[in-house]
């Protein structure tokens, strides 16, 4: 990113490094994460090892996840905001399903509120055309309201991290965090379906025209019901992992996570006006805020200033990527 | 006089609808007194006022996320500031956050006309930008209020000459609503930027090619809404006594009303009463639930879908005007 700040717009020679750039957007993130490790290195020498590498990981993946959700919907020029809540309830749900219920079953349990969200969402932007934002901020709120009510009703019946939930979200194998087990076949799937699938080019295909798209036969609201579905259930499973990770009981476990989720995917490249962009370029994104996470603990930097500099990097990154497009 | 029923029809309307819900109140709870709506009204007052910054700004064409996180930050500088000072200190406290509210709005202005990028995206990132900030400027709930200010937002006017049982209808946050309100809004809607603020809504284009200067305006439009949203922040300040590092739910309900209150999203058409009274007509929904003895957790519930509901059939009109 800071390549294209730098490099003079004058220049053939920084037009093609433009050009390069977004028809290539995995090198200059890979490029700063390089850099970004160099900037820790120096911050604290000796902290880059193998051991910090696998807990970055193990938070990485579930950021990663959940920036999956704003991925494909970004792509079509929407958003998931109700990501945050939904991997909350399905997180608390299943921790106090798990008790009573074999994990088959209460994994199912616990999807159900992700799955009714996600069909809310897909009505209200598909079918009544509500802004994706406003739309899942308010179903994210309903959502909560739930959880709150629901809450009651399970205060007594206990709450518990099933085993092979804290295997997978804390357990680590010849030193690679267990999560990937579930990580990699999600990701490639989404890679997959993203690139060479009909659905993931009728989703870039709304985010780049919606006009034309919808000329050429595209059904809108079916495509974006089962979207922002996908959206939640894979929210869902977010959530399964991060309860995994933090082994508590919260009403908000995951809701923190939705501000870098969000940055995540822009800073991976992904256009929050659709049409561009891809889950690669997020994974990276995902790494790159936390390793940047690293540095401002290590600097100390309190909650609030953390959370201007996401907001900041959100805006910049868009603003720079807006600047790109228009200049081709 | 037909003329004016029908340009006026939906704020009628919604009068109606909150004549009705104020006498199903009184069914519901024949106790329902002046006391009650004293409460009432002071509990709408940093609605009312997110409501009436997110109204400017649709006008104008535009939407403000950030309102809620703006209103944070200037409920905790004016508590920070009030904090252990004394009560004459509070006269510079107010100034002072006011003009804040108009900078942190008319920032959001800036950084949409000069990058380019779309409000919803400019204001999303803000809401976290100030959000943060509102949390450095105070990590946890506290700071305090000036008690002159606190007592202005309580009990009832006084009116020399009018009997106490209509006096006592006449809540001191009312009035305050509506000087404050009218103060900034009626200037304004007879002004030129008023006029340029309707003409950008309506069509971004057509105002430019007739000389309005977009740009200005715009950062106007939005700097007015941050100068109400600092109003609810002091509102939030003074109702409660203390600052709220947390942002409330003011975003998704000051939509809301202003769906409800006949602002077109996407700009240019309505007015400030509407919204006004579509947010008292929300608020006093909530105190029905809460009289008919709801689950206050299920009143979220409620609250949120009627919030959602609303803003869908809004949706699904303004889609089924642009098509016919």
């Amino acid at each position: 990113m800071s390549a294209v700040v730098s490099t003079p717009a004058t220049a053939p020679l920084g037009q093609r490094a433009k050009r390069f750039m977004s028809d290539y957007p995995t090198v200059p993130l890979l490029v700063l994460l390089a850099l970004l490790l160099v900037a820790l290195h120096i911050l604290q020498p000796g902290i880059i090892n193998q051991r910090w590498a696998a807990q970055t990981m193990q938070f990485a993946i579930p950021l990663a996840l959940l920036a999956g959700c704003q991925t494909i919907t970004m792509l079509t020029g929407g958003i998931d905001m109700s990501a945050g809540t939904v991997a909350s309830v399905t997180a608390y749900v299943l921790g106090s399903q798990a008790l009573h219920h074999d994990p088959a079953v209460a994994v199912l349990i616990a999807m159900v509120p992700a799955l009714l969200v996600g069909i809310v969402n897909g009505i209200g932007v598909g079918v009544f055309r509500v802004h994706p934002l406003i739309m899942t901020l308010g179903t994210g709120l309903i959502a909560f309201g739930c959880l709150q009510v629901y809450q009651r009703t399970v205060i007594a019946t206990g709450f518990q991290v099933p085993d092979w939930l804290r295997w997978l979200g804390t357990g680590q194998t010849w030193g690679l965090p267990n999560s990937l087990v579930a990580f990699v076949p999600i990701a490639a799937i989404i890679i997959f379906t993203l690139r060479s699938t009909g659905f993931g080019r009728l989703l870039y295909a709304l985010g780049d025209n919606e006009r034309a798209a919808r000329l050429a036969g595209v059904r809108y609201w079916q495509v974006i019901l089962a979207l922002y579905v996908i959206s939640s259930l894979l929210a869902g499973l977010t959530g399964l992992l991060f309860l995994g990770l933090i082994k508590t009981a919260s009403l908000t476990l995951v809701d923190p996570q939705l501000l870098p989720s969000v940055a995540a995917a822009v800073i991976g490249g992904t256009s929050i006006f659709g049409g561009r962009g891809g889950y690669v370029g997020t994974i990276i994104g995902a790494v790159i805020l936390r390793v940047i996470t690293t540095m401002l603990t290590l600097m100390q930097i309190p909650e609030g200033a953390r959370m201007i500099i996401f907001g900041a990097i959100i805006l910049a990154v868009t603003a720079i990527y807006l600047k790109i497009i228009e200049d081709r | 006089m037909i003329r004016f029923l029908r340009q006026q029809a939906w704020v009628l309307g919604l009068l109606a609808l909150l004549v009705v819900l104020f006498i199903a109140t009184k069914i519901i709870q024949p106790n329902y007194g002046a006391s009650d709506f004293t409460a009432l009204m002071r509990a709408v007052l940093p609605y009312a006022f997110a409501v009436a910054a997110q109204a400017i700004v649709v006008i104008g064409g535009g939407i403000d996320l950030s309102i809620a996180s703006m209103m944070a930050v200037t409920s905790v500088t004016a508590a920070v500031m009030m904090n252990g000072a004394s009560e004459e200190f509070a006269l510079v406290v107010i100034p002072f956050v006011l003009l804040l509210g108009f900078a942190m709005g008319a920032l959001n202005g800036i950084l949409i006309v000069v990058t380019r990028v779309p409000d919803i995206v400019v204001t999303l990132a803000m809401l976290f930008v100030y959000q943060g900030l509102a949390l450095l400027i105070l990590g946890s709930p506290g700071g305090a209020a000036a008690v002159w200010l606190k007592t202005m937002i309580a009990g009832t006017v006084p009116i020399p000459g009018v009997p106490d049982w209509i006096t006592m209808w006449i809540p001191n946050a009312l009035v305050l609503l509506v000087v404050l309100l009218a103060a900034v809004w009626i200037p304004l809607k007879r002004s030129h930027i008023g006029l340029s603020i309707y003409a950008i809504g309506s069509s971004e284009l057509a105002a430019f090619r007739s000389g309005v200067p977009v740009a200005r305006t715009k950062i106007i439009a939005y700097g007015i809404g941050g100068l109400f949203a600092a109003m609810g922040g002091l509102a939030l300040t003074i109702s409660t006594g203390i600052g709220a590092p947390i942002p409330g739910p003011y975003l998704l309900a000051s939509v809301a009303a202003v769906v409800l209150g006949g602002v077109v999203l996407g700009g240019g058409r309505g007015g400030l009463v509407g919204p006004i009274i579509a947010v008292f007509i929300l608020r006093l929904l909530r105190t029905d639930l809460t009289l008919l003895s709801v689950d206050p957790n299920a009143t979220t519930i409620i609250e949120g879908t009627i919030m959602v509901v609303v803003v869908m059939l809004g949706a699904f009109l303004t889609m089924r005007g642009r098509s016919s």
